[in-house]
């Protein structure tokens, strides 16, 4: 969802109605008065609160009181912090290529002339729609090392079922495997974009005696790049901040229980949210906050940062 | 050459369709355990059919839940915002993508980089300013924000405006036409495929929200059907009510399927929207 550059409107072309006026301004401004006051109130207003309560102690009942960089000097012996980062880079590490390498790899099969491809496209294409919490139950069940289905052809084929949502060192993949369940969106972006290569550079490729192997990695994949840069920086934003699942699968009956055995599933995300509603150290988890937040923004600036090297664009050589 | 490409249309068969069979069994095991008496759901092998069908679930599952609360919160929720979000985002993506004048391309780029900002380094201060307003256990925390613009909507209304050809908005200007004319007579109609991508989206994100309401709505007579379901997976009555979460969980899913087909060339073509870059 991020977008990468802004194009700048044509104010080159002549317009009819001649250059800034203050009708068209005042107009502007009205138009995108809505929008403003949102970003002031909804995003930087609370930005710049959380940042000041971050050096604070805060219960919401009482004020703030100023405690200087206490909170993230806590952080740094806090076991259940370390942990909760721990399983998040587990997480990403693991769902951020997945998702990507999975998804291309089904929309360049989807792109062959296959009969049926609308069907195809449904199939894959409705779990991404499906809320988080519906998702949670169908695949707890689904899971269940004894009577999940999941288990039904391992079992036929003799192998041994792991505790999927119960074995510290299977709950990660496991919530992998959920959110990937949810890949058609992006298998289907990537199809469009696939789609979108036009046929004339296949067509000179071949003039040239390349094979498919060729085509992919000389033309497939460099055309096709921005749009994969763009889903890897969806994919960063959006995995660093699994909550739902999370939640709903490891949260426990209260917010003392471990998230999952040993905490194997305290997402970072899910870890702000206890010490902010369920534990009301809103000082602690708006510094826990902060440092997400910095960390998303490092990650998508260094990813910006390499983008030169690998991505393609067509147009104006990179907008 | 011939072979291979049999092959490889094969290998592309078995993979795109027998995985496609595979990613819709998850809906096809909740259908069906929404059918099953509360002890054939955790059976081994899990039955397929249910055996016996037990359509009582769908009429007892509103006796046990307030199903019709829930439903009814989330379906103002939705209304409200999506109204909301879809009337914000056009004012602001037609002013983006049209007029000129200064401090747009600012704002511009500032609402952009607000699309890297995590939820949860803004939901505290949000929480505390709807608290005050003793807006908590309302639903006006999930609606009212959405009368203000929604970054990402409005980046895909822009591109959207700018395509549709200037001379068009011209001519209707030289006619004497106003600008809201303009942009609600002639604009909107001509973008209207982004207007229901816009729609369809808004749509499913407050149908499917889970962290916002969970922050916000506490009592159960404010609770969505999310909420709903996620007490009720958690046990919290003591008693094994899986069927019932199954039928709960067909209640939420099945109207997103419905507007799925309903509207699929739009969904379509809002993933080829959303997928593009700038």
């Amino acid at each position: 969802m991020k977008p990468i550059s802004i194009p700048a409107v044509n104010l080159k072309r002549p317009r009819l109605f001649g250059r800034l006026s203050t009708e068209e301004t005042i107009w502007g401004w009205l138009l995108i008065l809505p929008t403003v006051l949102g970003l002031i109130l909804f995003k930087f207003g609370p930005v710049l609160a959380s940042l000041y309560f971050s050096f604070t102690k805060y219960d919401i009942i009482t004020n703030p009181k100023w405690i200087g960089l206490t909170n993230y000097r806590t952080m740094v012996n806090d076991k259940f912090w370390t942990k909760s980062i721990e399983v998040t880079l587990n997480y990403t590490s693991l769902f951020i290529p997945l998702s990507i390498i999975v998804a291309y790899v089904i929309a360049l099969l989807m792109s062959q002339d296959l009969k049926g491809i609308s069907v195809y496209r449904t199939m894959w294409y409705l779990p991404s729609l499906v809320p988080t919490v519906a998702s949670a139950i169908v695949w707890r069940w689904a899971l269940n090392p004894e009577f999940g289905p999941v288990n039904y052809p391992m079992r036929l084929l003799g192998l041994e079922v792991p505790g999927w949502l119960t074995d510290p060192h299977w709950i990660i993949p496991s919530v992998v495997l959920i959110q990937l369940w949810g890949l058609g969106n992006a298998a289907l972006i990537f199809l469009a974009a696939i789609k979108g290569v036009p046929d004339t550079y296949y067509e000179a490729a071949e003039v040239d005696g390349a094979n498919t192997w060729t085509k992919f990695w000389k033309i497939t994949l460099p055309m096709t790049s921005s749009v994969v840069f763009f889903q890897l920086i969806m994919a960063v934003i959006s995995s660093f901040q699994v909550f739902g699942v999370a939640y709903i699968l490891f949260g426990g009956q209260t917010t003392s229980d471990p998230a999952g055995p040993g905490n194997s599933a305290l997402f970072y995300v899910l870890y702000t949210y206890r010490n902010a509603f369920g534990y009301f150290k809103n000082g602690y988890a708006s510094a826990l906050a902060w440092v997400i937040f910095v960390v998303i923004m490092l990650l998508t600036f260094l990813l910006f940062r390499t983008q030169k090297a690998w991505v393609y664009y067509e147009v104006e050589g990179g907008e | 050459m011939r072979r291979s490409n049999f092959f490889k249309r094969l290998l592309g068969l078995l993979i795109v369709g027998g995985g496609g069979l595979i990613m819709l069994m998850p809906f096809v095991f909740l259908i069906s355990s929404s059918f099953k008496a509360p002890n054939k759901i955790y059976v081994f092998p899990p039955q397929l059919i249910p055996d016996p069908f037990r359509w009582q679930n769908y009429t007892e599952v509103f006796e046990a839940v307030p199903v019709l609360r829930y439903a009814r919160n989330t379906i103002i929720i939705t209304v409200f915002s999506t109204i909301g979000t879809v009337i914000s985002t056009i004012l602001a993506g037609y002013a983006f993508a049209r007029l000129r004048f200064k401090g747009r391309d600012l704002v511009f780029s500032i609402m952009l980089a607000t699309l890297m900002l995590p939820y949860v380094v803004t939901m505290i201060p949000i929480y505390v300013m709807f608290s005050k307003l003793g807006w908590v256990n309302t639903l006006l925390p999930l609606i009212v924000p959405s009368f203000f613009g929604d970054a990402f909507f409005i980046f895909l209304l822009r591109q959207f405006f700018r395509t549709i050809p200037m001379e068009l908005e011209d001519a209707a200007r030289i006619d004497g036409a106003s600008r809201l004319r303009i942009l609600f007579q002639l604009m909107v109609p001509l973008a209207r495929p982004a207007v229901i991508v816009v729609t369809i989206q808004s749509v499913l994100d407050n149908w499917n929200a889970f962290m916002q309401p969970l922050i916000f709505l506490t009592k159960r007579s404010v609770w969505t059907l999310a909420l709903g379901l996620n007490s009720l997976q958690r046990f919290e009555t003591g008693r094994d009510w899986t069927h019932y979460l199954m039928v709960l969980g067909v209640f939420m899913v099945v109207p997103v399927i419905i507007l799925y087909f309903i509207a699929q060339r739009e969904f379509i073509q809002g993933i080829v929207l959303t997928g593009m870059k700038a």
